[in-house]
């Protein structure tokens, strides 16, 4: 399964009003593909930290469900935002965490989430619950259930590395544009 | 004058100023002002200054007016955030900045950062005040201007013994 199967399964399944957090990399970019929606939010910088807006998102609307679309390579550059999730312990957050094992948009360097389980890692810090899929069937299986649930919630799709390339084109839509359009879905004044 | 501490008028001012989300990386200068954040249950610890920027980020998304506090050795971690999120995205935050290194007078690990500090937040582009004992109120409402209208960060620093 690659990222673009994985985000087609999972992006026709996320509820309406729902707020999604893509990290940077490739999975805003296919995730921009699969379903662009205004509460849709593409970090195209500032890696790591798309759990930690996603908190900030999660915290400031309790009725809100907040979903953080992550990778390996983010999850272990922000490993402490695992902690102060878990431990802020909100019910509306949700965390998929797409491994392929490499940081894909810089020439797929290996990572060390081969070795050390991010799953593992949620479950120790202390996320409510934790699941792991590895092929297409069983996150079919598993999508609708994760994304019903309750938060702080951990779910580590393990993804194939490729195709070579970009899997879709560049965000469309300007950083100050998104800022402007999520604000106003979420009923913030300008 | 509202009564209390100067910890407390300064949590007082900042609410009345209308920010409403603080995350933050302690430092022994706002002490007191963390402690009266969480005694009104209004503050989130973090683990780094970039991932409270983050959340800070996030919460504007979600409405609110954010404040994050920290130690200026943490605006070093903070500098990627500040430079392709919120800048680049055109989202506000009250940076509360404390001054080590003030003068020079600190231990050595604080000197290098506390003499270019001023330098380095105008050189990202962040308009920075420093709080004194008289106008401090001024001083964040300032801020709170500056914010809103720009919509990008501004920074007030915390000398030593302000709050202490």
């Amino acid at each position: 399964m690659t990222l673009g199967e994985a985000l087609a399964v999972i992006a026709p399944l996320v509820p309406e009003g729902t707020v999604s957090i893509h990290a940077n990399g490739y999975i805003g970019r296919a995730g921009c593909a699969a379903r662009d929606r205004d509460e849709s939010f593409y970090m195209i910088g500032s890696m790591g930290l798309a759990s930690s807006i996603g908190l900030g998102v999660a915290l400031a609307q309790p009725r809100r469900r907040v979903l953080v679309l992550d990778g390996d390579g983010n999850v272990l550059m922000n490993l402490g935002a695992l902690a102060t999730i878990a431990a802020a312990a909100p019910p509306n957050f949700l965390h998929v965490c797409f491994d392929n094992g490499a940081h894909a948009s810089t020439g797929a360097q290996p990572t060390v989430s081969d070795r050390v389980r991010l799953d593992e890692v949620a479950r120790a810090a202390g996320y409510r619950s934790v699941s792991r899929v590895e092929s297409r069937e069983a996150l079919l299986a598993e999508a609708r259930t994760f994304l019903a649930g309750e938060g702080p919630a951990f779910l580590l799709v393990r993804v194939a590395l490729g195709p070579a390339g970009p899997p879709a084109p560049r965000i469309p839509h300007t950083p100050e544009e998104m800022t402007a359009r999520m604000r106003r879905a979420l009923g913030a004044a300008r | 004058m509202t009564a209390g501490s100067p910890a407390v008028r300064f949590v007082d001012r900042l609410l009345a100023s209308g920010f409403d989300f603080f995350a933050g990386v302690p430092c022994s200068l706002v002490k007191t002002v963390l402690a009266e954040l969480e005694r009104r249950r209004l503050y989130l610890g973090e683990v780094r200054e970039d991932a409270a920027l983050g959340v800070a980020a996030g919460a504007y998304l979600a409405g609110r007016m954010p404040a994050v506090v920290m130690q200026n050795s943490g605006l070093g971690v903070s500098l990627n955030a500040l430079g392709s999120l919120h800048l680049l995205y055109r989202i506000p935050c009250l940076l509360l900045v404390t001054w080590r290194g003030f003068e020079g007078k600190d231990a050595p690990e604080h000197l290098v950062m506390g003499e270019r500090m001023p330098r380095l937040l105008t050189l990202f582009g962040i308009p920075h005040r420093t709080l004194a004992a008289t106008g401090i109120e001024g001083d964040v409402e300032w801020a709170a201007v500056r914010l809103k209208e720009t919509r990008r960060p501004v920074a007030l620093t915390v000398p030593p013994g302000l709050f202490e």
